[in-house]
């Protein structure tokens, strides 16, 4: 498996248009070079707690070398003291430790003593290796779909909405008065979707338009800005990854709507509602317009009573939930999760560790649409979340994140887990009871 | 030799400690304030607070709880650390002749208790750093080092006072590697007796502040 994963780089490498710009290097390096970064650097002293914090370390046989603050050390760590002068071997050992050891989930600094942020870190050391032409080929492509398209597919906006248009069609064959609206103004919510959904699984989106039906609610899908993932985030790009989330702050602020509300997709709650304000470089730290998760919005529906579970229809099989590292640790929503459970599921079975103490899937990070080479090493790391499920017992995992959702059901394979993934979406669709509104009977 | 290591050598080296320190610190709150704003931003007493005690209190984290024969030694070694230096009552009757000020004494039999764990801890967290391969790993030539400046004013110390050797070289030697620490810590990793309150403060409202996330 190793020298699969050594025949990738290999060709990544040979097709990189590798720069080798020192001076860029070092632009960066000053950039970042603040208060918290040398701070971090200096005071490291190395007592090697985060190592088994981290599932990459844990998955792959705690290798030393896959310790966070190794990670760190001897990339970011290392530039900084030769000041930016380095060679290209040196940053494809950058490249490995950036994309395929690390996915930010940022778990290791709850357990480090001086709270080192080394998800930061990488960013900034994906940054660098961006800059000198040194990123995942596949990642670069979806980050040119963001330039031209405003989405990481390259939809055009004609292709989106015959999909909305027929995916509303499709409804009509169980229901009645489902409508996916385009361009609202002054809607409540502003939909934003992950592009994966109008090509892969475009009934998430059909899902979502009645849900919304059910619990009668004002939303719109925005024929622009309606990516709510950020490829270039973790391509490394951070230019394009502000404008990425400028163009959903400022389609919603255009329409004039109150929330802007994602999909089942973990790391477009964080790069909207955390890192978003800092890629784009607004004032104050906060997003211009609320942003909630999808799985506040469910939970809501749910305490509200707008949605009403069929019990007769609730999940049988034993349920686990899978934590999205940005949905949960990173987007504090753990809580809400674990009381939607109880509407939908009869046996409920926690992982060990949960909550905001979640391991990473191992699709995170980017790794996942890095494509199908890299999928040994995406299933080396996702050892862990393997054990985990297996050791619940339970037959259907519900993921509110599509990498998590696709890691889970590639482990199922890969390990022999027997389970199945599930979206909130699907789940609620599939129990709820039908309102008189929308009922074709 | 050894008035002028107690006196104006005492001196300078406590400007450089205190004052390293604050030009330290001074830096740094001014770099932050240029390109740290995320640390403004989110600022949250509770969350900062509680992020700094749990990880002041043995045990108080998960990731303490995981190494816990670790935890207790880096505790106690931490412990004696300070209060050796601080409270022995030898160095009392110092501070009292140098500021006009000083604090309770602890009897001599528990400072050089004390004293026997910080050696003994030290000792633990040398064979940890050889054993552990994720430590050992990390672990430069400069740790080593610096593992043994912050315990050899404790075992010249612990020397000198079982005149244990030539009693006034020891003592010298006890006082240079004293000042030789105090000089260091503003400009190492040791900086982080005043830096830790910060870094964890950070991560309290980056976890807990923004998210409701706890950081230990």
């Amino acid at each position: 498996m190793v020298s699969t994963i050594q025949t990738t780089l290999e060709k990544e490498f040979k097709n990189a248009d590798f720069l080798l710009d020192i001076q860029k290097i070092r632009n960066i390096l000053k950039a970042a070079s603040g208060a918290r970064i040398r701070t971090w650097l200096s005071i490291c002293s190395r007592c090697g707690l985060c190592a088994e914090s981290c599932f990459v370390y844990l998955s792959n046989d705690c290798d030393p070398k896959l310790s966070p603050a190794y990670k760190f050390k001897y990339t970011l760590g290392q530039m900084y003291r030769r000041k930016g002068k380095v060679d290209r071997t040196f940053l494809e050992k950058c490249y490995e430790i950036a994309w395929l050891q690390c996915t930010m989930c940022k778990r290791c600094s709850m357990y480090c003593p001086f709270g080192i942020d080394i998800a930061t870190m990488i960013a900034i050391l994906r940054n660098i290796c961006h800059s000198q032409g040194i990123r995942p080929k596949s990642l670069a492509e979806f980050s040119e779909n963001c330039r031209k398209a405003g989405n990481h597919m390259g939809i055009p906006v004609e292709e989106l909405i015959d999909t909305c248009d027929w995916m509303a069609e499709e409804t009509e064959e169980e229901f009645r008065g489902v409508e996916i609206p385009v361009d609202k103004p002054n809607a409540t919510y502003m939909y934003t979707i992950n592009p994966r959904e109008p090509v892969y699984y475009p009934q998430d989106i059909s899902n979502a338009a009645v849900i919304f039906a059910a619990a009668q609610e004002s939303w719109t899908i925005p024929s622009f800005g309606w990516d709510c993932t950020n490829l270039p985030m973790f391509t490394g790009d951070q230019k394009l990854a502000g404008q990425q989330v400028r163009n959903v702050y400022e389609k919603a602020k255009e329409l004039g709507i109150e929330k802007v509300l994602i999909t089942e997709c973990g790391h477009a709650y964080r790069s909207l509602a955390f890192e978003g304000p800092y890629l784009a470089g607004y004032a104050g730290g906060k997003p211009p317009v609320e942003i909630v998760h999808y799985v506040k919005l469910i939970y809501e529906y749910l305490k509200e009573g707008r949605i009403q579970i069929d019990p007769q229809k609730k999940i049988k099989e034993p349920v686990t939930y899978q934590d999205p590292c940005n949905v949960s640790r990173n987007g504090g929503l753990w809580e809400e999760a674990r009381k939607i459970i109880p509407y939908i599921a009869e046996d409920f079975r926690d992982m060990a560790p949960n909550r905001d103490r979640n391991h990473c899937c191992g699709g995170g990070g980017g790794v996942m649409p890095m494509g199908p080479d890299y999928k040994p090493a995406r299933m080396a790391s996702g050892r862990i979340k393997a054990e985990q499920i297996k050791a619940t017992g339970a037959k259907i995992v519900i993921a509110p994140c599509h990498n998590c959702f696709d890691q889970i059901n590639d482990l199922s394979e890969e390990y022999d887990l027997g389970v199945k993934a599930l979206s909130l979406k699907e789940v609620i669709v599939e129990s709820m009871v039908i309102p008189d509104h929308i009922s074709k009977y | 030799m050894y008035e002028l290591l107690i006196g104006p050598a005492f001196w300078i080296t406590f400007s450089i400690f205190l004052g390293g320190l604050i030009v330290r610190i001074t830096f740094l709150y001014r770099l932050s304030r240029k390109k740290d704003q995320v640390f403004y931003n989110h600022v949250s007493f509770s969350w900062g607070l509680k992020s700094i005690l749990h990880w002041l209190v043995p045990w108080g984290s998960a990731s303490m709880r995981k190494q816990p024969v670790f935890t207790f030694v880096v505790f106690v070694f931490h412990l004696s650390l300070l209060a050796v230096p601080l409270f022995l009552n030898a160095h009392n009757m110092l501070w009292d002749e140098a500021f006009g000020l000083s604090s309770w004494s602890i009897p001599d039999v528990i400072a050089d208790a004390l004293t026997v764990i910080t050696l003994a801890s030290a000792v633990f967290l040398f064979i940890r750093r050889i054993v552990r391969h994720e430590v050992r790993i990390l672990t430069s030539a400069w740790d080593y080092t610096l593992l043994f400046l912050t315990v050899a004013p404790f075992l010249s110390g612990f020397l000198a006072y079982h005149q244990l050797g030539p009693y006034e070289s020891m003592m010298i030697l006890h006082i240079i590697f004293g000042e030789i620490l105090l000089i260091i810590i503003p400009f190492s990793k040791l900086g982080h007796m005043i830096l830790f309150f910060f870094t964890r403060a950070f991560i309290g409202f980056e976890m807990g502040g923004r998210r409701g996330a706890r950081s230990w």
